[in-house]
């Protein structure tokens, strides 16, 4: 997602994708120093419709088109490595957006009261896994764990800790009324949004992170 | 224990010379196996890769019986399906899936999808085999698997200069958008010898001014510098993220002086990245140049003055002389050290500013890719230590007659 300063920023962005708006957002802005998540943006800001993104980013002429979007914001972005550093960023003011993962930005605005808030439309929804090591000592152990994390009124209670959304949609009813709207999982912001695809980058990531930093270097 | 404290003149010469080596040994030994071991069998996968050859045993001999290049024939794919199906029950396919990856983008999930449906039994010929992984249908494809059958292997070696092997069996150089090695070994060099002249243009007025103070005051002068160098690098690094970003200290005072109109772009730039390298590299190159000023007897400036030379001659010609190998030592640690800069560039470095370190952590830590970080670890040791032989012989110095 998106997150910006309220008291920086007149105008809400509407969306992920206003990043890519200079005109109406002047000044510097974060984004990951990755081409995950970022390539798929960038086709979303070129006109890509959300279910094509990844048809598009396999393609080589779908990549070369999701750099020339990015090309036309290079000069203005500043790029983040740990996500400690959105907030960070924003709170220096060092610029006037950036793309963050929203647990940080909301630690920020809940424990620190940083006037910071966030834009969800176009968000890209990624999971966690929970694997079980091959000879695992306690194996029935850890499927009663799963099946036990699987449970929708458990799943349910993540936010209460950290506002990331339980897996199963079946949990949502489940959540806590004043942590449901910090999640990303919120219905409110499951309007307009993309689910990470990891097979797609289990296959190009090594590739498109290098044409990512020789893209950098130029 | 009387043999200590009273060292006997031994009898042979050759007993003289055993006893430094004996008493150095525990170190040595902890070197070689804590060190030297672990560097060279990193290193060593950088040209040893035997993960596609282990994973198929059978396609490399089906691969010998079929002839000529291109897509191969039945026997080939029946072999292939055979020694995935193994694999996938060893729990080896995604080791192989991954590292076939790096070779061929995209083989990834599709070699799994081969494997699994080998597993099921189901029919496993080359229609089925292409069906479930297309990139099979191709003839770059089994070009990149018959060269990754190969254990030792030039691919990474050849990577990290930006190189492949062509289709025609020639060294050619890779597209331009993925030609990104040679270019961060440049800044990595060209970076570490603008730090090294700044902390040399710092370094060597302050030993200079130091050797002459009062040796109470020099005492001082001497822990301020050092004080810093005391500290963790990476508290060092953030201290210089407070000063130096858009609304940090350096350009409030800059406004408030009036010495500029707007704030500078300081943090993740060249520039800020230049200031704190330079900064945390001064002891460095500091105290090898301080150690051999003050060895010098300021008595024969003044006898070559005496005897007619201007100032300017005297320390041209008497004085830079004497303290050249202290200036070549401070010199030639702060550049190695530079060379391998991670943490101050990740945190201070824009994205055009990331070091070779940064590259080999990133295979490392991210694309779990040793081979890669190894061939560029490789590069990056070999050019290290090439610089320091090179340095030492012409240049008649000697790191560890210093002092």
């Amino acid at each position: 997602m998106l997150a910006y300063d309220t008291t920086v920023l007149k105008e809400a962005p509407s969306s992920v994708l206003d990043i890519f708006d200079t005109k109406k957002f002047p000044g510097k802005r974060a984004m990951r120093k990755a081409p995950a998540q970022n390539l798929e943006w960038a086709l979303m800001a070129d006109g890509v419709p959300i279910a094509d993104v990844y048809k598009v980013l396999g393609t080589p002429e779908g990549v070369d088109r999701a750099f020339k979007k990015l090309d036309t914001i290079k000069k203005d972005i500043v790029w983040w490595d740990a996500g400690a550093q959105p907030p960070q960023l924003l709170a220096s003011r060092e610029v006037v957006m950036t793309t963050a993962w929203n647990g940080r930005i909301q630690s920020a605005i809940d424990q620190e009261k940083r006037p910071f808030a966030i834009v969800w439309n176009n968000q890209i929804v990624e999971y966690d896994m929970i694997a079980i090591p091959k000879g695992a000592k306690n194996l029935d152990l850890a499927y009663k764990y799963l099946a036990y994390a699987a449970e929708p009124e458990v799943g349910a209670q993540l936010g209460r800790f950290i506002p990331y959304g339980p897996v199963l949609t079946d949990a949502t009813p489940f959540v806590p009324k004043d942590v449901l709207p910090k999640l990303p999982t919120a219905p409110d912001h499951m309007k307009i949004y993309l689910v990470g695809d990891v097979e797609f980058w289990g296959d190009h990531g090594e590739d498109l992170v290098k044409r990512f930093n020789a893209w950098l270097a130029q | 224990m009387s043999s200590i404290a009273m060292p006997r003149i031994s009898a042979t010469d050759q007993r003289e010379s055993l006893r430094p080596l004996a008493l150095a040994a525990p170190l040595l030994l902890l070197l070689l196996f804590s060190f030297g071991a672990p560097i060279v069998a990193l290193l060593s996968r950088a040209v040893y890769e035997p993960t596609i050859a282990n994973a198929l045993p059978r396609t490399v001999a089906a691969l010998r019986q079929d002839s000529g290049a291109g897509v191969p024939g039945e026997p080939v794919f029946l072999a292939l399906a055979a020694d995935l199906k193994q694999a996938q029950a060893a729990g080896a396919v995604y080791e192989f899936a991954k590292t076939l990856n790096t070779r061929l983008p995209g083989a990834r999930s599709q070699v799994l999808r081969a494997a699994r449906i080998a597993t099921q039994d189901q029919a496993t010929g080359k229609e089925a085999m292409i069906k479930a992984a297309p990139l099979l249908a191709e003839e770059q494809s089994w070009a990149a698997i018959r060269t990754g059958t190969n254990r030792f292997t030039s691919f990474y070696l050849l990577s990290a200069f930006d190189l492949r092997w062509t289709e025609r069996g020639t060294i050619g150089a890779v597209p331009a958008d993925q030609a990104v090695f040679l270019r961060v070994f440049g800044r990595t060099f060209l970076i570490a010898t603008i730090v090294t002249l700044a902390t040399l243009a710092l370094a060597f007025p302050l030993a200079f001014v130091i050797t002459s103070l009062r040796p109470a005051i020099a005492g001082i002068v001497l822990v301020l510098v050092l004080l810093p160098f005391w500290t963790s690098i990476l508290v060092r690094t953030a201290a210089w993220t407070v000063i130096l970003q858009k609304y940090g200290l350096l350009n409030d005072l800059l406004l408030w002086l009036g010495l500029t109109s707007d704030r500078l772009e300081l943090m993740y730039s060249r520039t800020g990245l230049i200031i704190a390298m330079t900064h945390i590299q001064l002891p460095f190159t500091l105290l090898p140049i301080y150690s051999v000023m003050r060895s010098v007897k300021p008595s024969l400036v003044r006898a070559a003055q005496s005897l007619g030379a201007r100032p300017f001659t005297a320390f041209w010609r008497v004085y830079l002389p004497q303290v050249m190998p202290g200036v070549l030592a401070g010199c030639l640690l702060t550049f190695i050290l530079c060379l391998g800069y991670y943490i101050t560039p990740v945190l201070i470095g824009g994205a055009s500013d990331q070091l070779i370190s940064n590259f080999i952590a990133n295979y490392v830590n991210v694309e779990l890719n040793w081979e890669m970080a190894a061939a560029l670890s490789f590069v990056l040791l070999a050019s290290t230590l090439g610089l320091y032989v090179t340095l030492t012989r012409y240049l008649g110095l000697d790191l560890f007659k210093m002092g």
